[in-house]
């Protein structure tokens, strides 16, 4: 189980929950698991999130890997100048 | 000469990597050679001209364009009904903003286009164009935009994280951080409640809008445009024109000047669409006044403050609310603002809200570090105030508060290594720190951060017979960047600097590449010619050891050459590249190496900026008299650029701080749509912009590179309004601290 | 409309050609001459992208009718250079990295050898108002004023 931790966005979408687990190995896993898990964090997931995984950021790599004990942090989608 | 200081904190021994050698592109570009966007031209070409809203905000009820298809020397004319639906939201709006649908929402909107045989008649064309509007009441502010009862651009918009109630304008609400503020703030000894406003800027690039498009009615097309993303435009152009996108090839002139203000499309899908119907190709070029008008200025802002700190410094919490207006369509960074606020700091409770809200203005586009610049203005003048009034050193308070590694970010993450506080240090330590000033000078400071992007990147690297190498990667050179990937190949390699010749390829010769933006490019792209030269490299080995008739394990590559190595390999002089590439067609063919990468992992950045003001008590006018930038840059690949980066950062952020705005009239009309009147920061502006490079390695990359490009806009609106009320005892908190608004402020004292 | 026939000297070469007469020089190099070296930032007179020399004088071309040039002689930014040898400007410009992305360097560099050959010896406030009608948004103008100061002290030597 990989602890997630949501900005409070995202939080208030599913009753002030500001960490959640999720079955995952990979971006892309965790990301499915959670839109099925709660759908209510879906319409944010499909506009778009950036994930930090132990303090570096990525956006859309499905099989970047997650371990048990990594620190994962959903990040509203970032974007440069 | 020295410019700045510099200080290696990495470990690696480099040998052209940290060099400053000549840029390959510098004789083109001194000698009137290069060619930019409106440098181009072809055969039978047409002039493209654009006509655009003069109100508000107007329902478009009619548009008659019968006189000006009649008019001698007209070859089409362009509306929206001319492009078919887009489906994507984002896409859609692009397309509204590039050409007006049902209504014109800001002064300037484009409504029509024209392509005539010349500029006299595409302009006359433009007369008989006949739009008939019905003007809407508008609104250009954030907090009006906000209210109940606002006129209301779009209905149906608005997401679901606002509340229910709130005006239409409003398309969202995001929220970050840890802790509980309130329980943090009863700790303090202070509590500072301030609002803050800052107002629209542009990015200012000298280089307007530019664009030769040429497309047949098979659906192919070739556009030259000065843009920071090729492949952006070609994805984008293809969506709204329902091309393929194989069959459109952009290539990327060279670029004047960007700063995420060309990370969209304007001209270029209007281009290509006057092209197909005229049968001709199509050039377009803006004025500065449409730059100013219709393209993407930034947000402007009004943030509410909170923040508690104990009489010793320690800020016990903080809070922000954050209003971004990003013009007629959602998408104002203000979640960006929110999440980089407080991010240079180490806080138990810390909370941003952040609303982003659509106005009658152009859409913004990104602008160096989008969003975060506004953000540090409010928190970064908030610490000031609080260090000041507990009388400390407010250099000081920051050390002491200041995020490290292993620091629970305000957005969420764990820092890893990052370099704030040795920024800290060395600017409590440079001499500019104990400088004397003199009456009505002032001295601030401030602190910034960025997150730096990777993305898709795609580059290919070529050994060519007589062992010269060619680079071939898909991002256009805005400042520099084809010295920086030379350097690295180079470094890579083995080889001499001067061996090495970066070319930025069209859309047809590479994959996707993710645009010139979130200063990706030194570290992406470097990533990627690192990954291609390591390629090429293991191949050179392989022809060596077939050469040999060794195993290719017992071939290693030092100096530019293959060697043999191991017990095993057997005794035989190094094979250097070029005698390699010589007998490349006896080995096996030509040799290459190429790398595709989503580059992701890029590791964030601080910055601390130090600034000398005098305020002229009479005038209210304020002078930047002594400026020095503190930056964390991973490690500075060419540090001329890394330098040039620094200063142009520092440069614009002064600009923002003093003197640049949008101004809009009672009527919603943009009042200053020039250089004159939209004052950009000149030479005679300015003091020499010192520069100390920082050096603490980026764990995601190869050599430890971090993004520097944006950072440097971050902090110097704070540290320039904090210099201003050490110089003047007032303290302003909207921008710019123009000598008006300066002089009633110290009058009033 | 009938076009004015205009017979003048650019960059050393004889040239004519025939211009509305309102267009401006800025127009006629660009798109009569093919000299697209002088870039228009603003058309207004106000960023010094399109900066050139008439009969010796600084201008901004944007703000001159291409039919006042008749009889005199234009030096523009292609004309800087002497075959393969960089003016000290230029190569300065290069070795300093006093361009990022480019597009105001050929103006700067025609307003800096305006200042040269005015005042060999400038001191950094000199050269920073004398360029105060050149916008540069890249570099902050740290960079170009050291370059201008360092071809200046080596136009020096060299005289
Ligand atoms: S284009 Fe002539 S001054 Fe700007
Ligand atoms: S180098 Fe880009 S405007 Fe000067």
């Amino acid at each position: 189980m990989v602890q997630v931790r949501l900005w409070g966005s995202l939080a208030s979408a599913i009753g002030d929950q500001t960490e959640v687990e999720i079955e995952a190995g990979t971006l892309g896993e965790l990301l499915e698991g959670l839109a099925e898990r709660y759908p209510a964090l879906r319409p944010q997931l499909d506009r778009g999130v950036s994930v930090a995984i132990d303090g570096l950021l990525y956006n859309d790599s499905w099989f970047t890997p997650i371990k048990e004990d990594s620190e994962v942090v959903l990040l509203a989608r970032l974007e440069g100048g | 000469m020295a410019l700045g200081s510099k200080r290696d904190t990495s470990k690696r021994d480099f040998k052209i990597v940290g060099t400053r050698p000549l840029r390959p592109d510098g004789i083109d570009k001194v000698t009137g050679r290069a060619r930019y966007g409106a440098d181009m031209s072809a055969p039978g070409m047409l002039v493209g001209l654009v006509l655009r809203s003069p109100h508000a905000h107007a329902r478009i009820k009619s548009i008659d364009t019968s006189r000006a298809e009649a008019l001698t020397g007209v070859h089409a004319v362009v509306t929206r009904a001319d492009f078919g639906d887009v489906e994507d939201a984002a896409t859609a709006d692009t397309l509204d903003n590039c050409m007006a649908g049902a209504k014109a929402l800001y002064d300037g909107h484009a409504v029509a286009a024209v392509a005539a045989a010349s500029d006299a008649v595409a302009k006359q064309a433009l007369k008989l164009i006949e739009v008939e509007y019905e003007p809407l009441p508008h609104v250009t502010d954030v907090d009006e935009a906000m209210a109940p009862g606002a006129p209301v651009l779009h209905e149906g918009r608005t997401d679901e994280t606002v509340p229910q109630g709130m005006s239409a304008n409003v398309i969202s609400r995001c929220q970050f951080g840890h802790g509980d503020i309130e329980a943090g703030l009863a700790k303090a000894d202070r509590v500072l409640k301030r609002t803050y406003r800052t107002e629209a800027t542009h990015q200012g690039y000298i280089e307007p809008h530019a664009c030769l498009a040429s497309m047949g009615p098979d659906g192919q097309a070739d556009l030259w445009c000065c843009t920071q993303g090729h492949y952006m435009v070609r994805n984008t152009c293809a969506a709204i024109l329902g091309l393929e996108q194989g069959k459109l090839r952009v290539t990327a002139s060279e670029i004047g000047g960007g700063f995420g203000g060309k990370t969209t499309v304007f001209l270029e899908p209007v281009a290509l669409m006057l092209s197909k119907k005229a049968g001709r190709p199509v050039k377009m070029v803006m004025t500065r006044s449409e730059v100013l008008r219709a393209t993407g200025p930034t947000a402007s802002s009004s943030i509410d403050v909170r923040i508690g700190m104990t009489k010793d410094g320690r800020i016990t919490a903080g809070f922000a609310e954050l209003r971004y207006q990003g013009g007629a369509y959602p998408g104002s960074p203000v979640n960006m603002g929110a999440m980089s606020a407080f991010a240079p700091y180490d806080l138990e409770n810390v909370r941003t809200i952040g609303w982003d809200v659509v106005t009658n203005r152009p859409r913004q586009a990104a602008y160096r570090a989008p969003g975060a610049p506004i953000a540090a203005f409010a928190v970064e003048s908030a610490i000031d105030e609080l260090a000041k009034g507990f009388g400390l050193d407010p250099l000081e308070v920051r050390l002491k508060n200041a995020a490290r590694e292993g620091t629970r970010a305000s957005y969420g993450p764990t820092y890893r290594a990052i370099g704030l506080e040795a920024t800290l240090r060395t600017a409590k330590d440079h001499p500019h720190w104990t400088a004397p000033l003199g009456p009505n000078q002032g001295r601030g400071v401030a602190c910034g951060f960025w997150f730096n992007f990777g993305g898709d990147t795609c580059v290919s690297l070529n050994i060519t017979p007589d062992g010269t190498v060619t680079l071939t990667e898909g991002n256009p050179d805005i400042g520099g960047s084809r010295a920086s990937m030379s350097m690295m190949a180079a470094e890579e390699l083995g080889i001499p600097y001067d061996k090495v010749r970066t070319v930025i390829a069209d859309t047809g010769s590479l994959g996707q590449n993710e645009v010139t933006d979130g200063s990706r490019v030194t570290f992406a792209v470097g990533l990627a010619t690192i990954e291609a030269a390591r390629a090429a490299k293991r191949e050179m080995c392989r022809r060596a050891a077939k050469v040999w008739g060794i195993d290719e394990e017992a071939v290693v590559w030092e100096d530019g050459a293959a060697k043999p190595s191991g017990p095993n390999a057997g005794e035989f002089p190094p094979m250097t590249l070029e005698e390699i590439a010589a007998i490349a067609s006896n080995t096996g063919g030509p040799i290459a190496g190429h790398f595709e990468v989503n580059a992701e992992g890029a590791g964030v950045s601080f910055a601390t900026h130090m600034v000398d003001t005098e305020v002229d008590p009479e005038t209210g006018a304020v002078r930047v008299l002594r400026y020095t930038v503190f930056q964390d840059a991973g490690k500075a690949v060419h540090p001329d650029y890394v330098e040039g980066q620094f200063q142009g950062g520092a440069a614009q952020g002064i600009g923002w701080a003093l003197n640049e705005e949008y101004i809009y009239g009672e009527d919603g009309t943009l009042q200053n749509p020039g250089f004159l009147d939209y004052r950009i920061p000149v030479a005679s502006d300015l003091p020499m912009i010192d520069t100390v490079i920082l050096e603490i390695p980026n764990p995601g990359h190869p050599y430890g590179v971090r993004g520097v490009g944006e950072t440097s806009i971050v902090p110097p609106l704070a540290a320039v309004a904090n210099s201003v009320s050490d110089a003047s005892g007032v303290r302003l908190t909207d921008l710019p601290l123009s000598p008006p608004k300066v002089l009633a402020a110290i009058q009033s004292r | 409309m009938s076009k004015i026939h205009v017979t003048t000297t650019v960059n050393g070469d004889p040239v004519e050609f025939l211009c509305e007469a309102s267009e401006s020089l800025l127009d006629v190099l660009r798109d009569r001459l093919s000299l697209t070296g002088s870039k228009e930032g603003c058309g207004t007179g106000d960023c010094g992208a399109c900066s050139v020399t008439v009969g010796g004088r600084l201008v901004c071309s944007c703000l001159v009718l291409g039919a006042e040039v008749e009889g005199r002689s234009v030096e523009t930014i292609e004309g800087m250079a002497e075959g393969e040898t960089l003016h000290p400007l230029q190569r300065m410009f290069i070795k300093h990295a006093a361009l990022q992305c480019g597009i105001c360097t050929p103006g700067i560099l025609v307003a800096a050898k305006s200042l040269l050959e005015r005042n060999p010896d400038p001191t950094e406030e000199e050269v920073r108002y004398w360029l105060a009608g050149n916008l540069c948004r890249c570099t902050g103008y740290d960079k170009i004023i050291r370059a201008v100061l360092a071809a200046a002290a080596e136009m020096r030597e060299a005289s």
